[in-house]
């Protein structure tokens, strides 16, 4: 048996918590240690651990001994707050302004997103060709910047578990709906103790109306629904522009001039070589991949 | 009683865990018990012959065919809304149950949650292999520990794997066994059906005859006719496709006056070979 250290008493393991609730259900939850956010936040980080690894709750129940064990095999992520005191300052991470390139254009039955192509790291440019977008369902696609693998990361659990939804209530979810999940995911994530530092765009038609919805969510999970939104220093030059010239009928031609303008309005102004950016058209098809002509040379006024 | 029937994890003296072979009567018997639900499934998969596999193995004509009885509703029941026994775990995976299916929910949920994360770990959806054992070790789990019950279904696990166009049939028991087939029947009757299979599948039949061999075997014991049918067709790189109940109903005739005429045909014979002759006449004029 290990002493136990003093700080030790003080604190109760997730797991452990996890354990109790799991094991009693919710009414016989003991209140002597825990106020009642600290067991609902750890209820909510039993649930998500669920979602993920289905196993790893129930050896927490029926093998106690394991629970050290679990603990270690849990992502980081999800083990989260509860040894933080929630009158201490969080850490909110802090995300400088992007210089990736995410572009989205609604028009009268289509979205335009465009992300540039460039994985950058410091001042180097790792790869040229990369596709910052995620297909969330038939109609719904993602496009994301940020810290590099929170990025992809956070898209691909997003794409499984919506199409986990999909699959168990043989429903599509609609953008709306979307958001609203990815959202809420990104809040929770913020209240953790490492949270994604990721900025979307979420893009797509209603399969029901077959209206056309963007959404500008941020880091701070902040969400917005536009009509076009860029995300990093692209929104210094290309949101004015927007604002001058566009309209909720325009159609995808149109789009796809005013999106040309956008980027030639970068090409111009922006001192980074983002290698030209990848375009995707959703329509009530579903998702396309446009062709778009990267290469015109633009010179600076 | 000899009491070797009532705890789980217990074999009896001679070799058996009761609870299991239990379960897998409750996958056989839908109709007897009332807390089981009339269950019959007869599932079955066709194939092309390998030269149309050869040139074409994505967009190729194997499919494989599932069929079902639905399960008989109540006059005020909404049956469209009414869940029904063919379920997809993923878009290229179809499952079709017999059994309990309050079970079948739970397993099916066990087995899409899996299906997703495993695309989430290993950006790939499963193989029908992948999945099929998944199921059949659940199912194993819950005949080996205190406290739990088997799972009272049996499952028919159908589909294509990724960039491959070799049509899969898989089966789990109860008890955790699962083993792969060229065409196969769970269920009420699945032994009848079973049999009407074995003595009419052929190697490298196409669409057409695949469908209708699985609504020609349903037929075998199912007696409502074509409003009780549920027929579900994958073919790779697709999404499933239910086949309308129209459809399902025109194979139906097609295969009752086929029938009727083989019944015709069997009666002539025995007379005599005039009337048999006066008979194919007419039909041969009517082709031409």
């Amino acid at each position: 048996m290990k002493a136990k250290t003093p700080g030790q008493k003080k604190k109760l393991g997730w797991s452990s918590l996890a354990r109790i609730q799991l094991f009693f259900g919710e009414k016989k939850r003991p209140k002597r240690r825990l106020s009642k956010q600290v067991a609902e936040s750890s209820r909510r980080q039993a649930r998500r651990a669920v979602i993920i690894q289905p196993l790893l709750p129930i050896i927490a129940v029926s093998e106690p001994h394991l629970s050290s064990f679990t603990l270690n095999l849990t992502n980081r992520r999800h083990v989260s707050p509860l040894f933080l005191p929630h009158s201490k300052t969080t850490l909110i991470p802090k995300l400088t302004l992007s210089r990736e390139v995410l572009l989205g254009i609604t028009g009268k039955d289509f979205v335009i997103i465009a992300a540039s192509k460039a994985t950058m790291r410091g001042p180097t440019i790792i790869k040229a060709e990369d596709d910052k977008t995620r297909q969330l369902n038939q109609h719904t696609l993602m496009a994301f910047s940020g810290e590099a693998g929170d990025t992809v990361q956070f898209a691909e659990y997003i794409q499984a578990n919506v199409s986990l939804y999909t699959m168990r209530n043989d429903t599509e979810l609609s953008p709306s709906a979307v958001s609203s999940f990815v959202r809420g995911e990104l809040a929770r994530s913020l209240r953790s103790r490492s949270p994604y530092t990721v900025n979307l765009l979420l893009g797509g038609m209603d399969p029901v109306t077959q209206e056309p919805s963007l959404y500008w969510i941020d880091y701070l999970a902040s969400l917005a629904p536009v009509p076009y939104a860029a995300h990093g220093y692209a929104q210094y030059y290309c949101l004015s522009l927007l604002d001058k010239h566009h309209n909720p009928n325009i159609s995808l031609e149109e789009g796809m001039k005013l999106l040309e303008m956008c980027t030639d309005e970068l090409k111009r102004r922006l001192p980074i070589d983002y290698k030209g950016v990848l375009v995707k058209v959703v329509t009530k098809d579903g998702v396309k991949v446009v062709d778009f002509d990267n290469d015109r040379i633009v010179r600076s006024a | 009683m000899s009491g070797y029937d009532r705890a789980l994890s217990v074999f009896s003296p001679d070799g058996h865990v009761f609870q299991v072979e239990y379960a897998m009567e409750a996958v056989k018997r839908g109709k007897a018990t009332p807390t089981l639900t009339q269950d019959f499934s007869v599932p079955f998969l066709g194939t092309v012959s390998p030269f149309n596999c050869f040139h074409s193995l994505l967009m190729g004509d194997d499919i494989v065919v599932l069929g079902c009885e639905k399960r008989s509703a109540l006059k005020l029941q909404d049956t469209r809304i009414t869940p029904s026994k063919i379920a997809m775990v993923d878009d290229h995976v179809c499952l079709a149950f017999a059994g309990l299916n309050a079970d079948a929910r739970i397993l099916i949920d066990k087995a899409r949650l899996e299906a997703q994360s495993h695309r989430l770990t290993v950006e790939d959806p499963v193989t029908i292999e992948y999945i099929t054992k998944y199921i059949a070790s659940v199912q194993q789990r819950y005949t080996q520990s205190g406290g739990v019950r088997p799972f009272g279904i049996s499952t028919l696990v159908v589909g294509f794997d990724k960039n491959d166009g070799t049509p899969r049939l898989y089966q789990t028991e109860p008890s955790g066994i699962y083993s792969a087939w060229k065409a196969n029947a769970i269920g009420r009757s699945s032994k009848t059906v079973r049999e009407f299979l074995e003595r009419n599948h052929q190697e490298g039949m196409d669409r057409e005859q695949t469908i209708q061999l699985t609504i020609k075997s349903l037929l075998e014991v199912v007696q409502t006719g074509a409003k009780n049918i549920e027929v579900a067709i994958m073919a790779p790189g697709k999404r499933v496709e239910m086949l309308p109940d129209d459809q399902i109903e025109s194979y139906v005739k097609s295969i009752e006056t086929e029938k009727q005429e083989e019944a015709a045909k069997k009666k002539t014979g025995r007379t005599g070979t005039t009337t048999a002759a006066i008979l194919t006449r007419p039909g041969g004029e009517s082709a031409e």
